[in-house]
């Protein structure tokens, strides 16, 4: 296991090496110079200077890597060039926002995810199972953006039941809880249905399960397989993908953070596009993909605690 | 299901063209009967249709010019001279609709046509090619499908700047690696199959084993993927163009009539609604199809997709 958890830790920290090359590689392949390439061309002259001189760029393009690499290595994502300030401090101020949306929209779409697979297998083969199915295919689809539009547009601007702006003044629990709602609405939404199809697969996998089949011939009720048997072993199927989806619900946030202005990394990152704010885009994203690799590393390690045939495998 | 082993037992000489024509043709017929045996496939199949014919016929249908501006008749609301009403700088909602999905179809199958012109011979490589080259080339495609895609996005459009061509590369950076990695796994089940050893016996080129035998069998299930991701592949589209970012302001496409509306939520629920309602119509029908053709032809290839 220790071997297993160090090679998957491997793996990862090559994937963010591999980030870093690229947005590196991306700034020097585009020609002309490379501060108006990242820094755009409104930049002041001291922008520019500042940039120079914190990437190196007076020195061979080989140094200029090995710099870069050695002051990620010290977790240290340089300063943005408009503020002054340092990316990390910036990143760590806004995370709480995306994670705790993040998190609101997985506990509401976890919750109706596994009623709706449990609901769909109750029903196996019938209209039921039929009308789920449909209904979460349906929410897979249906790009995130729109539903948040959409509920903006009915809750906020039509009904005014909820806010349409923000996330709450700091220290009113009921003011942040109720920003909360919406936009954990829109960005859960595509999670119920890819939960419950989910849940209903490996309820039914395990359903055909030998063991299964001796629980019914001593005479135990269909209910209680589903729930007592069916369910915990959908509960460790889906374990792992808790893990993963994790990771894709914080970048996932951005469009909601973006519709219900509200402080966030992803708000964050596309207001530093759009102001061509480069540095700070390569923080949020360094920062964005470390977080997304520990979830998957957390998702390996705990499917491999769970089954240890995927130890080998991976 | 009969369409599954047909795929995986490729024997039958391919030379002689005519004798497979009925052939073809009674396939074509059991797997669109199959997709319009379910419900959601036959509207998938529909709307897909829909939304392909309206990309064809685009210019036909608008009545006004998409991009010409009216600032006296700005924000009007829905009426037979314009029956969704105008944006804020007086265009044709409609027409913009209309257009917008000739948009949105040409930029996913340009970009799902050059990522599976660059999958293929990589995943054949990776799958046929020299054994020490594999590790490398799939830890890469992993490393890549692992990445956050919409900050990657984000990062390249800060660099190359927004654009058809830039949305197009995030599209192919986004699905090359998971396309590549099909084609892999095909062609390794393939090449230990008796018919390839048999070609190999007999002394047949790589070329020719490459080309007339793994092609052929690879090609199908990586179709059925691309189809399962041209939903994916709108909303992508959809969502750089309506933060800003991807297809240009001026031309019409859903991101931008909904990233306009956006701007005038309050004033005019309409421009909003006008270019959310297609985007959703094309998302569940391509969604619909496409897993009706994956179930009626290679139900193998499932793999829940993740929101």
């Amino acid at each position: 296991m220790p071997g297993f958890i160090l090679r998957r830790t491997a793996i990862a920290l090559a994937i963010l090496l591999l980030v870093a090359l690229l947005l590196f590689a991306m700034m020097h392949m585009i020609p002309g110079d490379p501060t108006v390439v990242a820094l755009g061309p409104r930049s002041t002259p001291e922008m520019r200077e500042a940039f120079r001189a914190m990437m190196g760029l007076d020195r061979p393009v080989l140094d200029q890597l090995g710099l870069l690499l050695v002051r990620l290595a010290q977790g240290d994502l340089g300063l943005d060039v408009w503020s002054r300030r340092p990316v990390l401090t910036m990143v760590l101020e806004v995370l709480p926002y995306t994670v705790a949306l993040a998190l609101a929209s997985f506990v509401w779409a976890l919750a109706l995810g596994l009623v709706l697979g449990c609901v769909a297998v109750v029903h196996h083969g019938k209209w039921g199972d039929w009308l789920i199915g449909a209904v979460s295919v349906s929410f897979v689809a249906v790009p995130s953006f729109v539903v948040a539009l959409y509920s903006l547009l009915i809750f906020a601007v039509w009904l005014n039941w909820l806010p349409a702006i923000g996330a709450g003044e700091p220290g009113d629990i009921g003011a942040q809880l109720r920003a909360l709602i919406l936009p954990s609405f829109a960005v859960g939404l595509g999670w119920v249905g890819y939960i419950s199809r989910l849940v209903r697969a490996a309820m039914i996998e395990a359903m055909s399960e030998d063991y299964v089949r001796t629980l019914r011939a001593y005479g135990v009720g269909e209910g209680r397989i589903i729930y007592r048997y069916a369910l915990k072993q959908a509960l460790l199927a889906i374990l792992s993908v808790i893990a993963i989806g994790f990771g894709s619900l914080l970048t996932g946030s951005i469009f909601a953070e973006i519709v219900f202005t509200r402080p966030g990394l992803g708000k964050m990152t596309y207001d530093a596009v759009i102001s061509r704010n480069f540095p700070l885009v390569m923080g949020t994203v360094l920062v964005t993909s470390a977080l997304y690799v520990t979830c998957m590393i957390l998702a390996d390690v705990v499917s491999a605690w769970l089954d240890p045939r995927v130890r080998s495998a991976i | 299901m009969a369409m599954l082993t047909d795929t995986a037992t490729p024997d039958t000489p391919t030379e002689a063209a005519g004798s497979h024509e009925p052939r073809a043709l009674a396939r074509f017929a059991t797997t669109l009967a199959h997709i319009l045996s379910t419900p959601l496939g036959a509207i998938g199949l529909l709307l897909a249709m829909l939304i392909v014919l309206t990309a064809l016929l685009a210019p036909l249908i608008a009545p006004y010019d998409p991009t010409a501006i009216n600032v006296k008749d700005r924000l009007a609301d829905p009426s037979l001279t314009h029956l969704l009403g105008t944006d804020q700088l007086g265009r044709d909602l409609f027409s913009r609709v209309i257009l917008g999905t000739r948009t949105a179809m040409t930029v996913a199958l340009t970009a799902l046509a050059t990522a599976l012109a660059l999958a293929l011979p990589l995943g054949l490589v990776a799958g046929y090619g020299p054994r020490w080259l594999d590790g490398p080339m799939v830890l890469l495609f992993d490393s890549i499908s692992s990445l956050p895609m919409i900050m990657l996005g984000l990062a390249v459009v800060v660099l190359i700047g927004p654009g058809v061509p830039t949305v197009i590369l995030v599209i192919v950076l986004y699905s090359v690696p998971s396309y590549a990695r099909l084609v892999r796994t095909q062609t390794l089940s393939l090449k230990s199959r008796d018919f390839i050893k048999a070609e190999q016996a007999m002394d047949a080129g790589t070329a020719r084993i490459l080309f007339r035998h793994l092609l052929p069998n690879v090609i199908g299930p990586l179709l059925i993927l691309a189809c399962l991701d041209i939903s994916t592949v709108i909303t992508l589209e959809a969502g750089l163009s309506f933060l800003g970012l991807g297809v240009k302001p001026q031309i019409p496409s859903w991101g931008n009539i909904l990233s306009d509306g956006f701007a005038v939520i309050r004033k005019s629920a309409v421009p909003v609604v006008a270019g959310g309602v297609p985007l959703v119509l094309a998302t569940l029908g391509f969604t619909f199809f496409g897993e009706a053709l994956r179930d009626a032809l290679d139900p193998r290839l499932a793999r829940e997709r993740r929101p």
